[in-house]
This record gives C-alpha cells, structure tokens and sequence, in this order.
C-alpha cells in the first residue's frame, strides 16, 4: 500500500527532500483514425517530436512508461526499438482510460524519489473499430448484455439528471461547448461545430445519450520528456500525479460491479484522486485557470466537475449554465475540445491533455488560449476504476 | 421439450413452487449483502459469507435501453438494462423486459423474472435473470 501521509516517501523522506518534476519536452501525433499506420508508427510520431522539443540527447532519458490498454505486450519496447533508444526500464502501463495519467504518476513519482533524472513517458492507442470490447467481462458476462459500455454511461447520466437538475439540454450544451472548442485544434478529430438541435437530432443510443453525446474511440499518442527541475526559465511543473481507484459500495462507480450498497455518500475514484493531487500540489480547486477533463460522454463531464471538485455536489448544471467552464469563463473545461471532439485512444488521453495544458500555461496555446493560465487540471477515469489527476503549474 | 441453462451457474436458482431467486450472499460479520455471492465480503474483508436468496421484489432505481447488440451478446436488442433496489440493502444490476424507457417510472415496484437470451446448440433456452 502506498504511504498516504503527505509528502512522505517509500523511503520516509520529508518533503523537503522530495524533488521537483518539470516537463522538459511535449510531442503529439494527432488523434483520429489512421489506415495502415501501425500504433508502433504512432508512437514513434509522438515520442520522436517530445524528445526534439526536449532538445536532450536521444539516448538521454533513463527509463520509460507507455500508457496503452490495447497495444498488446511489449508495445513501449517496439516504439524505442523502432527508435534504436532502448537499454533503459521499458515500462507498459494499464489503467484503462486513464492509461496515461497512471503512466505519468508512475515516471513523476520515480524523478521525485530521486531514482532518476529524466524520464520518456507517452501513450497511444490504435482503438479496434466499433464498441470497445473489454477483456474486463467474462464470456458469459458478455453474452448475457452486461458488456454494454454505452449503457452505463446512460445509467450514470439518468443518475446525475436526477441528483443534479442536468438535463438533455445541458448534455447537449456540452457537446455544443466542446466541439466548438475543437474547431480550433488541428489535431482533433471532429472540428467542425454542432448545435444543440443536430445532438438531439442525431441517433438515440441508451437513453438519454444520443450518439454524438458520445466520443468516438480511435487512435493517436503524446509523450512528454519529463526531468528533475523546480521549473526555472519558464519550464511547466508537474506539482501533483495522482491516481486511485474506487472504494466498495457504488453500484455505478468505474468498477463496474453487479451490485452495490445502499451508501450514496461513497467518494469516486476521481474525488479520491483529486483531493490527493490538490494536497499535493498544495492548490485548491478555485486556484484553477483551465482543466482538462473526462468527457466520454457529455455527462462524465458534468460528473467531473462535482467529483473534482470545482462545484459543490448537485451543482454541476449551474456551473455550466454561468458559462463558467465555456471559453472566456472563469474555469474553461476542455479548451482542445475534449475527447468529444479529439476522440479517444484510451492510453494518449491523459497524455494528450498534459500536451495541451502545457501549451496552454507557455501561452502557445494560439486561438484556443486561456488568457493568463498558470495553474492548470488533467483529469482521466477508467474503468477498474483508475483516475488520474495531474496538476501543473508555471 | 429440452431444459432450459442458466447463463452462468451460482447466480439464481428456482424454488419448489418455481419461484425464482437471485443467489446473493450475506456477511456473517458485517450483516451486508452482495451480489453474486463471493467467499470473501469486500467491505469489511471477513470471509464468512453465507448464501442469502435475495428478495425477488425490489424498485426501479436506474434504467436505460441498449438498442445495438454489444460484443459477445447472444439476444435480440432493444434490451432494458438497469439498477433494481431491494430491500436487503442492495442495489443490483439486471436486465430488464421493458425495453422502452419511456414506460418506466422511478421507483415502480418491478418483480424478477427468469427469461431466455437464445438457445444453445442443443435447443435449450439460456436463462438470465431479469426484472418486469
């Protein structure tokens, strides 16, 4: 089990003796679908331009995580082989949708004990084509219609319509939010705008999510060259790294049980995750310029903003309805648009934010910049549960 | 006329007067229940659960319909999916043979049912369980 006093490590160092992570290098492949590229030649993509934009050498780097849920067995070695930058700790990284946030936790954690200086870590995902299939259920789980991802979506939806005045309108507004945020990322999948009419026009799939509540699967990798540094000369910090998974009870926590208790006051992975990372990062949620968050569907991200913490629980509709989390609010949710409009190749997710948020808080983030940003969120959940909050700051 | 097969063994069984009940279990030290029934209790950690046949009569809690057939699934879509309360304490996932939301209510009573998937290769029904 991990120590779970604050700033303590394996070792029972104090925090004073922790060292400081910084992000010396970002790369993106952009995310979409791919035909005959191989998620090796993805990979490649991304980490190549991280370890450029890092100006290291390339062999420089003393271990690497890789985030994937679908890439099989030694995925991180045939991205470095192909690269010729092998001999270090390769390290593969399952965590479900937030692959990457666990991979990012696992390297930031590993500078910060002091076992090294500079780390690659980086995910990618060639999602197959259709409903993801999960090695999660068995055979006959499968077989009976418990596999059905999309209606779980919509039981947790149905959930938060109830508990917090959400409506189809506001599920709609989300994804009006998030695609017209996606018009201004060229490495986004969907970049053309929607209305609200053509969401709830378009194809109902488990009542109340129509299709295009739903993010597209697909592929796609970011890497980032993470070093031992306080962030001196401009370089984004890596303040906090979390990942936590789900306590017992929650019928419709990321865990995906058969049953759960009648206890409603049980705290999601998420809300576990994020109370760890502000104590860690020593930020609060209303130090927060600009968040990337869960959107899987257009209500995990109004569930995202109750479970981390930027509104209190059963207010996730009034904050949308202020506009504070649209661009130009005082808390932007999704400036890339989010996976509604980048899609979702599970293990680039968390990484691709980070790359986002990082562009963001060196105000490179051109027509899609939160004017000011300083201290930014990237929030990942997947099932098992696994989420994952990361906090940056410049 | 062929048996009908439980999808999965340990799940439900039906009594005498051919009542179904859901198999759950009950820690002997906490007092919860789950569903289906493990060794182990994941909230408190004893591993002295007991069998428990669970209530066959619970309320709608949470319900959606899943209209295109998932990976692996052998049945005919649309299918009502959704959370049923009962009165142990416990909040179940099952299938459900309303298969438009538009008809449910929130905390209408719903009763379980067996209710066949499809046929195996030897004709016999697949059982699941399932609230009307």
């Amino acid at each position: 089990m991990p120590t779970t006093r604050a700033g303590t490590s394996s070792r029972g160092r104090s925090r004073d003796v922790v060292t400081a992570v910084e992000i010396a290098g970002i790369g993106l492949h952009p995310f979409g679908r791919f035909e005959g590229k191989t998620v090796t030649e993805i990979g490649v993509a991304a980490v190549r331009d991280a370890l450029a934009d890092a100006g290291i050498e390339r062999r420089a780097f003393q271990a690497a995580f890789c985030g994937t849920a679908y890439s099989g067995v030694a995925a991180g070695h045939r991205v470095l082989d192909a690269l010729g930058v092998t001999g270090g700790p390769i390290i593969d990284v399952e965590a479900g949708c937030a692959s990457g946030g666990a991979a990012v936790m696992m390297a930031a954690g590993a500078i910060a004990a002091g076992q090294f200086d500079t780390v690659l870590v980086f995910g990618m995902e060639k999602m197959p084509k259709g409903i993801i299939r999960s090695s999660f259920f068995a055979p006959w789980q499968e077989e009976a219609g418990l596999a059905a991802t999309p209606a779980y979506f919509a039981l947790r939806a149905q959930r938060l319509m109830r508990e917090s005045g959400v409506t189809r309108d506001h599920l709609a507004d989300v994804v009006v939010k998030n695609r017209a945020n996606g018009v201004h990322n060229p490495d986004a999948m969907f970049r053309k705008a929607v209305t609200a009419d053509e969401v709830l026009a378009s194809r109902l799939v488990c009542e109340p999510l129509h299709l295009w509540m739903l993010c597209s699967p697909n592929e796609g990798a970011a890497a980032l060259v993470l070093r031992a540094g306080d962030g001196e000369n401009g370089r984004v910090r890596v303040a906090a790294a979390a990942l936590r998974s789900h306590l017992p009870g929650n019928v419709l926590s990321e865990a995906t049980p058969m049953s759960g208790l009648l206890d409603d006051d049980v705290p999601a992975a998420t809300t576990l995750a994020a109370r760890a990372a502000f104590e860690e990062a020593g930020v609060g949620p209303s130090d927060l310029d600009v968040v990337e968050c869960q959107d899987t569907d257009a209500a995990r991200e109004l569930l995202s903003y109750e479970e981390l913490g930027l509104c209190a629980a059963g207010d996730a509709a009034k904050l949308l309805e202020e506009g504070a989390t649209r661009m130009g609010g005082r808390l932007p949710v999704n400036p890339s648009g989010g996976l509604l409009s980048k899609g979702e190749p599970l293990g680039a997710s968390a990484l691709g934010q980070l790359v986002e948020l990082t562009r963001q808080l060196q105000g490179e983030a051109g027509p899609r910049q939160v004017a000011g940003a300083r201290v930014g969120l990237a929030h990942t959940v997947g099932r098992g549960a696994n989420a994952s909050v990361v906090i940056l700051t410049r | 006329m062929p048996d009908a097969t439980a999808i999965h063994e340990g799940l439900f069984t039906t009594e005498a007067d051919g009542a179904p009940r859901l198999i759950g279990g009950r820690c002997q030290s906490c007092g919860r229940h789950q569903f289906p029934r493990s060794s182990l209790c994941p909230h408190c950690g004893a591993d002295d659960v007991a069998e428990a046949l669970l209530s066959s009569q619970g309320t709608l809690w949470a319900w959606t319909a899943v209209t295109a057939a998932p990976p692996g699934y052998r049945g005919e879509v649309p299918y009502g999916f959704g959370v049923v309360e009962l009165p142990e304490g416990l909040r179940v996932l099952a299938r459900l043979t309303q298969g438009d939301p538009t008809k449910l209510r929130f905390g209408q009573e719903v009763r379980l049912q067996l209710v066949p998937l499809h046929a195996d290769d030897e004709g016999r029904d697949v059982l699941t369980w399932a609230f009307a």
